[in-house]
Order: C-alpha cells, then sequence, then structure tokens
C-alpha cells in the first residue's frame, strides 16, 4: 500500500470460523488504541456497531467458504479491498471444517441436525485463494500476536511482513529445546511445519501438532516414514495430518497415503 | 392497521454472526426471532473416529474466546469415561487457567462489546476516543491480566496447548509465579474500580421470574464440577443432564436450541451461577457485590455487566488464593488406561453451563460426541426477554428499538461460533 496522508481504512471480516484470529486483534491490549490511533477501522462487526461500508485499503479475513453465501461475499470484499489478507488456518487452508472435505457432508448434517432440510452448507470449506487474489496469507490456528502486529506495522509501511518461512525446527533450536521426537519419540510435526509460535508445543514437551500449517517444499513422506520407525501407525499417521490445516495440499497429500 | 418489522441483519460486538427481528402488528408483537446464521461447522460429526487425547484441542477451535471452557469439559468427560479423578494441584491448576480465562472473556465482553450499549457508542474504541479512554486502558489491563494467566498455564491465550486428559504436558515451579502474581495485585485493583464504574451506568428497570441453571459445588464458586441445580429446586447428577434437558432444531437458526425437558426456557451464565452460588464467593468478592446494592436475588439481565466485573474480580481473588497455596505436583498427568463407556462433564464457561458427552470404544476412540454450548441453551430466553422488554417502546422509533433489543441479546453475551453448530435484527410490524 502506498504511503498516504489520510489513515488507512481497515475492514475485518469473518467467515467459518472460531473468532480467535480477528481476537487476537483486540487481545492486542498494548496496542489496540495505537492501531487504532493509525488506522481507520472502518468494519470490525465484532468490535463496533459503525458499518462504514465501500472501499478498504486494507482487508483482514478470517474464516474459510464454506457457504454459497460466503462465496459471494469474498468477491465483493475483493472488489472493494485494496490489500486482502487471510488471516490464520481457515482463511489459508480451510482450517478443522475442511474435514468433511471428501466426506458426506449430509451425513455430518444428519449427526448434528434434528432437520437436515433446514440447514444450508456447501460440501467443502475451502481457504480465501480458491476463490479470490489474496495478497498474504497469515498463518496459524490462532495466528500469532506478534505476526499480527509485525504484519500492521508493515503494511502500514507499505512494505512486506517478516514473517520467517523455514520450520518449527529453526524456532525450536534457537529456543533452545529438547528435541521430543530424538529425546522421547514423541511424533512432532515441527520438521515440516511452518515458523510463527516460537516452538511453543516442544517448549512443553509435547509435538508440534502443526497448526501453522505447511512449510514450502516440506517434505511429509520423510517425516511419515520416521514417524512410523518410532512405532506410530498409519492411523495416529493419518489423524497427526488431519486437523487445523488438513485442506494445505501438502498435509492432505500425506494423510491420503496412510488412510 | 399497522404493521411492520424491526431488524438487524448483523447484529455487531457478539462472537460470531447472527440477527434478529421483530414483527410487530397493531402495536402488538406477534414475533421475536434470534437468528444464529453463522456456517455450521459439525464439530459433533469431526470427532467420531478421533482420538480420545485429541478432543481439547479440537474442541477449543469451536470458539476462540472461551476455548478454555471446551478444554475442560471435554478432559473432565474423558476422565470420567476412564474412571479417573484429577486431584490436588493439577486441579487447582485447572481452576486457575478457568479463572484466567474467565476475566479475559469477561472483560472483552464487558468493557468492549457491552459497556458501549449503556454509554451510547458505536464500540469501545468510538468509546476511549471520547473521553472514556482511562476506563478502556483500565479494562485492557485487567483483560491482560487474564490473558497473562491462560499463557503461563495454557502456553498461549487463544486455543492453549498445555491441556491434556489426566492433567498437563509440564507444570510451572512454583518460584515461577512470582510476575503472575505481582501483575494480578494490581489486576484485583483494577477489578474493584472496573466494578464500580459498570454500576455506575443507568440500567432499564426490567425483570423477569428465570428458571436459572448453574453448576453447584459444595465449597466453591463453580467453574470445572459439580451437580446441576435451578433455582426452582432442580438438583441432578451432571450424567443425568439428558434426561431433564433437550436441544431443538428451529428453522431460523443454525443452532440448535435448549429446553428443559418439561418445555420451559432457562438462562444459564453468570446471572444464574450469582443467585445459586453467591454465598461461595470470596469474602471480597461480596463486599464488592454488596457495594454496589448486587445480590442472589437480582433478576434484572441488564446488570449482568456487572455481575460479569463481579466474577472477574473473584477470579483475581482465587487465582491469587490457587497461586498462593500451589505446590508443584509430581507428575504433570495422572496416569490412565483407556476403556470402553461413556464419560459426561458440564464446566461453567464465562456464558454458562457446557456440557460435553462423548462415548468411547475400548481403545479410546471416540465413537460419538455430544456438545451443548451455553448460547444454545440461552437462545430461548433470549427471544422471551425481547418479546417481554420492547413492549413497552413499540410505539418509539425504530432506532430506539433496535438499540434495546441489541442490548437485551447482548445481557447475554451470546456467543455465536460455539452455538452454530447465531445473529442479524429484523422488527416486523405488520
Amino acid at each position: 500500500m502506498a504511503k498516504s496522508r489520510h489513515r488507512p481504512r481497515l475492514g475485518v471480516f469473518k467467515f467459518s470460523s472460531c473468532d480467535g484470529c480477528q481476537l487476537s486483534l483486540l487481545d492486542c491490549e498494548d496496542e489496540l488504541l495505537a492501531i487504532a490511533g493509525a488506522i481507520d477501522i472502518a468494519y470490525f462487526p465484532e468490535a463496533t456497531r459503525s458499518d462504514d461500508v465501500g472501499h478498504y485499503d486494507l482487508a483482514f479475513v478470517e474464516g474459510s467458504v464454506t457457504t454459497t453465501h460466503e462465496a459471494e461475499l469474498i468477491l465483493d470484499i475483493r472488489a472493494r479491498s485494496s490489500t486482502l489478507i487471510a488471516l490464520g488456518a481457515c482463511a489459508s487452508s480451510g482450517g478443522i471444517q475442511a474435514l468433511k472435505n471428501g466426506a458426506e457432508t449430509n451425513a455430518f448434517i444428519d449427526t448434528v441436525y434434528a432437520h437436515p432440510e433446514f440447514i444450508k452448507t456447501l460440501d467443502t470449506a475451502t481457504p480465501i485463494s480458491d476463490h479470490v487474489t489474496v495478497d498474504f496469507e497469515l498463518r496459524g490456528c490462532p495466528v500469532a500476536k506478534h505476526q499480527l502486529i509485525e504484519l500492521v506495522a508493515a503494511t502500514l509501511r507499505g512494505r512486506k511482513p517478516q514473517t520467517p518461512a523455514y520450520a518449527i525446527c529453526i524456532e525450536c533450536k534457537m529456543a533452545g529445546n529438547v528435541c521430543v521426537m530424538v529425546a522421547n519419540g514423541t511424533p512432532c510435526l515441527g520438521p515440516v511445519t511452518h515458523a510463527g509460535c516460537g516452538a511453543l508445543c516442544p517448549g512443553y514437551t509435547r509435538g508440534c501438532y502443526g497448526c501453522f500449517g505447511p512449510k514450502e517444499t516440506a517434505n511429509t513422506a520423510a517425516l511419515a516414514t520416521r514417524l512410523a520407525d518410532h512405532g506410530a501407525d498409519k492411523r495416529q499417521i493419518q489423524r497427526l495430518f488431519s486437523t487445523f490445516n488438513t485442506g494445505a495440499p501438502a498435509f492432505r497429500d500425506e494423510a491420503k497415503r496412510h488412510e | 392497521m399497522s404493521k411492520k418489522t424491526i431488524k438487524v441483519d448483523m447484529l455487531a460486538r457478539v462472537e460470531g454472526e447472527g440477527a434478529f427481528a421483530v414483527k410487530v402488528k397493531d402495536g402488538e408483537i406477534v414475533s421475536t426471532q434470534f437468528r444464529i446464521f453463522e456456517p455450521p461447522r459439525f464439530f459433533e460429526a469431526f470427532l467420531r473416529g478421533r482420538d480420545h487425547s485429541e478432543a481439547p484441542d479440537i474442541t477449543a477451535r469451536i470458539c476462540g474466546i472461551c476455548p478454555v471452557a471446551y478444554q475442560m469439559s471435554s478432559v473432565h468427560a474423558m476422565e470420567a469415561a476412564f474412571g479417573i479423578t484429577v486431584d490436588g494441584p493439577l486441579r487447582d491448576l485447572r481452576r486457575l487457567l478457568y479463572c484466567g480465562e474467565w476475566i479475559e472473556s469477561h472483560i472483552l465482553h464487558a468493557a468492549m462489546l457491552h459497556a458501549p450499549d449503556f454509554l451510547g457508542y458505536a464500540g469501545a474504541i468510538e468509546m476511549a476516543n471520547d473521553g472514556h479512554a482511562d476506563t478502556v486502558k483500565l479494562a485492557l489491563e485487567l483483560k491482560k491480566a487474564g490473558n497473562a494467566i491462560v499463557t503461563f498455564v495454557g502456553g498461549r491465550e487463544i486455543h492453549p496447548i498445555n491441556v491434556r486428559v489426566g492433567g498437563f504436558y509440564k507444570v510451572p515451579h512454583k518460584r515461577d509465579f512470582f510476575p503472575l502474581r505481582e501483575q494480578l495485585l494490581k489486576a484485583r485493583d483494577l477489578a474493584e474500580a472496573f466494578v464500580d464504574w459498570t454500576a455506575g451506568f443507568d440500567f432499564p428497570d426490567k425483570a423477569r421470574d428465570y428458571t436459572l441453571v448453574a453448576l453447584k459445588h459444595p465449597d466453591e464458586y463453580p467453574m470445572n464440577e459439580g451437580r446441576i441445580v435451578s433455582n426452582r429446586g432442580l438438583d441432578i447428577p451432571v450424567e443425568e443432564y439428558n434426561a431433564h434437558f433437550r436441544e431443538e432444531h428451529v428453522a431460523h437458526s443454525n443452532a440448535l436450541q435448549g429446553f428443559m425437558t418439561d418445555g420451559g426456557a432457562y438462562l444459564c451464565g453468570p446471572m444464574a451461577r450469582f443467585a445459586t452460588s453467591f454465598d461461595l464467593m470470596s469474602e471480597r468478592t461480596r463486599s464488592a457485590a454488596q457495594r454496589v446494592g448486587l445480590g442472589p436475588e437480582n433478576r434484572n439481565p441488564y446488570r449482568s455487566i456487572t455481575i460479569r466485573a463481579i466474577e472477574a474480580l473473584y477470579a483475581v481473588d482465587e487465582a491469587l488464593r490457587i497461586i498462593d497455596a500451589y505446590e508443584m505436583p509430581d507428575a504433570p498427568v495422572a496416569p490412565f488406561m483407556t476403556r470402553a463407556g461413556t464419560g459426561m462433564a458440564a464446566t461453567e464457561a464465562p456464558r454458562g453451563l457446557l456440557f460435553h458427552r462423548y462415548r468411547l470404544e475400548k481403545d479410546g476412540t471416540i465413537a460419538e460426541a455430544q456438545i451443548v454450548p451455553p448460547t444454545s441453551q440461552n437462545q430461548p430466553s433470549i427471544e422471551a426477554d425481547l418479546s417481554e422488554y420492547i413492549a413497552d417502546i413499540l410505539d418509539q422509533p425504530d432506532e430506539t428499538i433496535r438499540l434495546l433489543c441489541e442490548q437485551t441479546i447482548r445481557n447475554y453475551d451470546p456467543c455465536i461460533s460455539c452455538a452454530t453448530h447465531f445473529l442479524d435484527l429484523r422488527v416486523d410490524r405488520e
């Protein structure tokens, strides 16, 4: 976004999601009022009744597309936004609800609802980039607060956000953690997962469960072999790749190999 | 003959997507509909075939504001199925984590989502920009203390990573609590001031004779365990939940609606807990309640904002009590063996009773899951409130009616993402 004198207009939009990623913005307790001073929060229904529609310099989109209404709405938001950013795992890979992709949606509706005929939903949960051009995807389930602030700061200055694309393993080494897989044989997605959380789970002696999604060129097959060497069965490996980024191609394809 | 519909198609300052419509004919309300259009996400279906150990992390994703509640109800249900009880410091740490979520969630709602209704602003940022900056900053500081607890015990504020069936992955040393304790001591003063600030609002003079449902524990204000009780004499173990409550699927909502099996609507959440367990709050909390003229007899739902503030004060007080008594346990997790069976648990989410039931196979695989969130249970009560509380202002401009409707719905701190398995305001005047 080019530098301008007026405060850039921000719109925050929710699609199918838990609200956690946009809540991360309200959780920036120390920075929130400063952010509100630098940016004109024109549309953010979770925070304000004002619904200033029109053009947005910056659009944050949380959630995945799971209804025909959402599929139409995202086209409209894209058309009215200069920069569109997908916030979090749902927006960037479909989220946990992408577990319904490839399943019989009607069977799912029958499981939850007494009157399936009242429910209107698509058969798939898809990332925002399947529908419109996305300028940047911020990973995480939920996004990391420090990365969200970096994203806002970078966007205000018209530069690319500094969000390293290496694996969780790098963050884990930098944090000085003992490797949970080497030391304890704990299944860990650290080697194939995009950095961002600061290797939180290994710091608590549990394996990474991949909530930041696959890093680029993730060697999931090699990791799966290693997991099997440590005694994980096919079902465990399949489930490990099928959680909050189950719709991300690298994780989805690896999971399929273990069905 | 006059007809009209007053509606809001996208209710703001709630968690998730909901709408509302009131139909009015000849000056009388014909119907009120609280609609949840948040798309369904089918968690009960996803859980089938997953391992019991995955339930706390998967169900956390139902709601970004109250993930701890989902984690707590799920682990307690699993532990009930496996026949184990997690006690001592591990139980205390769970309660501490829940205190953090109550503070964070209550202050978010009271200060940022609900207070603007009482003061006539579109949102908290508009409020801060118009003379209330100090209070908004105070509230943010208090909310931050809640988040600090969740981060300290759970690893991060949203979707904590440290909760597991049987306990935790890692538990803190006693010495690690020092900075958090200092932060909470300051937060306690902020919480006292916040109670007084909300108590100074003008409250609509409205009340109903509600059926109030909450957990009740003999020794403590309810969070993680207890029997399910009501102000009308209901007193059952959690395992009998389905015999006394049922969920109905109505055409206007993607959330199931909760009723008692005798057909009546009921209310759960802060006002219900306050009414049934007031005497179990800390002395400091009861004094604050007394100072602002609130007691267990309160049935004015608009004053729930102050009850949330009082519960937040209680949670700070209780967190400090737990921290001072804490001794590091020998192991972070209690041992257990999986077995076939059914486990049920209810805990007190910030918005009210959250019931989970799982049927498990011998190896711990989930065969069936049932999750009943507080907002589903409160929907019929919300619709009943709308019918009753706006009846005397129907001659006023639509915008006045609309604002009171929104404020009324926000009394419940509705969590729409939770309930979908929620909201837009329409008033139809015919």
